[in-house]
């Protein structure tokens, strides 16, 4: 379950009060009359799909019930930040050094067991040695 | 390759079964193959068998990155129906049952496929109505399908709870009798065994790392084994079909999210056929074994961790036990989850792309397990013609940009 930052709240709140929204920053197009059919269709049903950072948008249902954004990894479920409407993300793909979390594929040297999110303490994570 | 048969089985029970012929071989890749197709589960499989059987294209390579079958071919509830609303769905789904109604012969292989009948229940006015609607243009498709009001559900399954004390009392149900559910794994090693007897190479742990394209037209594709080539390459990977179309430099309309069910601990046989509920948002049935099969809705985000949150098992074991009281001590066995990528129109997509001579056969959600036989069918036929087959014409992207969508979120639903 995710712990999710409400940027309104200021408050970390379960994943339950939320519901996600679909991608992030999607702009309408600003010229309708002239917009073509390929253009709308992109901007109703194209998305980015992306295995690894993916800008999302949220919306604290039953908590103050606004929209906000999350950067989330899609591989592993890890959350990067949460920011308010209208501001642009800190977090993005480019700018994430590390490689493993820009593929988003499992990597076996991480100790992570399972895709998914990051334990709380690796120690869970670690399988007995018999 | 040896057919199975009753008289091969006793045969081998004399040398105590320790020498049964492999299924398949496990071959090295080859430079060049008229088609490759990209992904090894039941659709990729299935594709793969139609293109040897019907178009005699033997020289075919089937690319997996892990083993045969391995995605939301042995992920999934199992259940196949073909009681779709609209003319195009319909057709599609129904061609499927069709060729699942002789299966096992065409394969020699004992896809265990049994027609013990879907229950799609209905809890409200609208539920009903929706339902009459779906069953009269089955009918007109040449589907079968019948309307039962509540008494008729209970008649079928006594332990559902049919009473008024329900906080969503079953009003009725769509029946469709011909449908019913098939075991999973021997779908693929059905469609792997046969394909692979008539020439084609199933290459495993074999990944796809990019796609040769020269001017706009696809030329192989690049593996973590080496490069192969193909004039003619199908993509069938589920939930990482984005990931490949983004290799080959253009957009899906597809997101892919995590769907996820559970079993039960093995019970005597308690029920004997599929019960389904958009509304409640679950849906059960037993498998031969004994355990409860259920399969529980997809997470809202876009996610490709093959498990589901927790909140999803919740709410959709709630909605079992209000239905089926009698399953509240049932303890769960095993949890999974599978990436599924669905579309805006929760209909699939069989389509040529932007690149020539690519295709892609994708979109299928939550509900690609019954389409498996149809879909290969129809792709092959796309493959090997280099044009869509007439039942597969409407499923293409185009349609995102037309307008000309098959709406199916009501026979789709989130009980798939």
């Amino acid at each position: 379950m995710f712990h999710i930052h409400c940027p309104y709240c200021d408050e970390y709140r379960e994943e339950e009060e939320f519901h996600p929204r679909g991608q992030a920053h999607l702009a309408r197009p600003a010229t309708p009359d002239t917009t073509t059919d390929d253009e709308w269709g992109g901007y109703l049903f194209f998305r980015d799909n992306e295995r690894g950072i993916h800008h999302e948008l949220w919306v604290h249902s039953v908590g103050c019930r606004k929209f906000f954004n999350i950067t989330r990894n899609t591989a592993t479920y890890e959350i990067h930040e949460t920011y308010k409407m209208g501001e642009r993300p800190s977090v993005t793909a480019e700018n994430l050094p590390d490689s493993q979390h820009q593929s988003g594929v499992q990597a076996a040297t991480s100790g992570w067991q399972t895709v998914g999110a990051r334990p709380e303490s690796a120690s869970l994570n670690q399988e007995e040695q018999v | 390759m040896k057919r199975y048969s009753g008289f091969g089985l006793v045969k081998h029970a004399m040398s105590h079964h320790e020498n049964w012929e492999r299924q398949w071989r496990n071959p090295t890749p080859k430079k060049q193959y008229d088609v490759i197709i990209v992904g090894g589960g039941g659709h990729g499989l299935a594709t793969a068998y139609y293109l040897a059987k019907v178009h005699g294209i033997t020289n075919v390579a089937v690319i997996e990155k892990g083993w045969l079958g391995g995605g939301n071919t042995a992920r999934n509830t199992t259940i196949v129906r073909s009681n779709y609303l609209w003319d195009e769905a319909a057709a599609l789904f129904e061609h499927s049952m069709k060729l699942w109604e002789g299966l096992s012969q065409d394969l020699n292989y004992n896809v265990m496929f049994s027609q013990r009948g879907v229950l799609n229940l209905g809890h409200t006015l609208q539920d009903m109505r929706d339902i009459q609607r779906r069953v009269n243009a089955n009918r007109l498709n040449g589907i079968d399908g019948e309307v039962l009001d509540a008494k008729g559900v209970q008649d079928i399954v006594p332990i559902l709870d049919c009473s008024k004390n329900a906080r969503y009392p079953v009003m009725g149900a769509s029946w469709q009798p011909r449908a019913g559910v098939a075991r999973h794994d021997a779908v693929a090693w059905g469609y792997a065994r046969a394909a692979d007897s008539m020439g084609v190479d199933l290459l495993q742990n074999t990944e796809v790392t990019g796609f040769k394209i020269r001017d706009g037209r696809v030329h192989g594709v690049h593996t973590n084994r080496g490069d192969i080539e193909a004039k003619t390459v199908g993509c069938v990977a589920a939930g990482n079909s984005g990931v490949l179309a983004k290799m080959a430099g253009f957009k899906l309309p597809l997101e892919s999210h995590p769907l996820q069910a559970l079993v039960s601990e093995p019970l005597k046989p308690i029920l004997d056929t599929v019960v389904m509920s958009n509304h409640v948002h679950g849906y059960v049935s037993q498998s031969d074994k004994g355990d409860l099969v259920i399969g529980a809705g997809i997470d809202g985000y876009v996610g490709y961790g093959q498990r589901g949150s927790y909140t999803t098992i919740e709410h959709t074991l709630q909605a079992i036990v209000e239905m089926f009281p009698i399953f509240s001590r049932v303890r769960m066995n095993r949890q999974w989850g599978g990436i599924v990528d669905t579309c805006p129109d929760a209909s699939p997509i069989i389509s040529a792309t932007p690149v020539k001579g690519m295709f892609f056969n994708c979109g299928w959600g939550t509900g690609g397990f019954k389409a498996i036989p149809g879909s290969g069918h129809v792709f092959a036929a796309t493959l090997a013609k280099n044009e869509a087959h007439p039942i597969a014409a409407p499923f293409s992207i185009d349609r995102f940009n037309s307008g000309a969508l098959v709406d199916e979120h009501g026979a789709a639903g989130v009980a798939h």
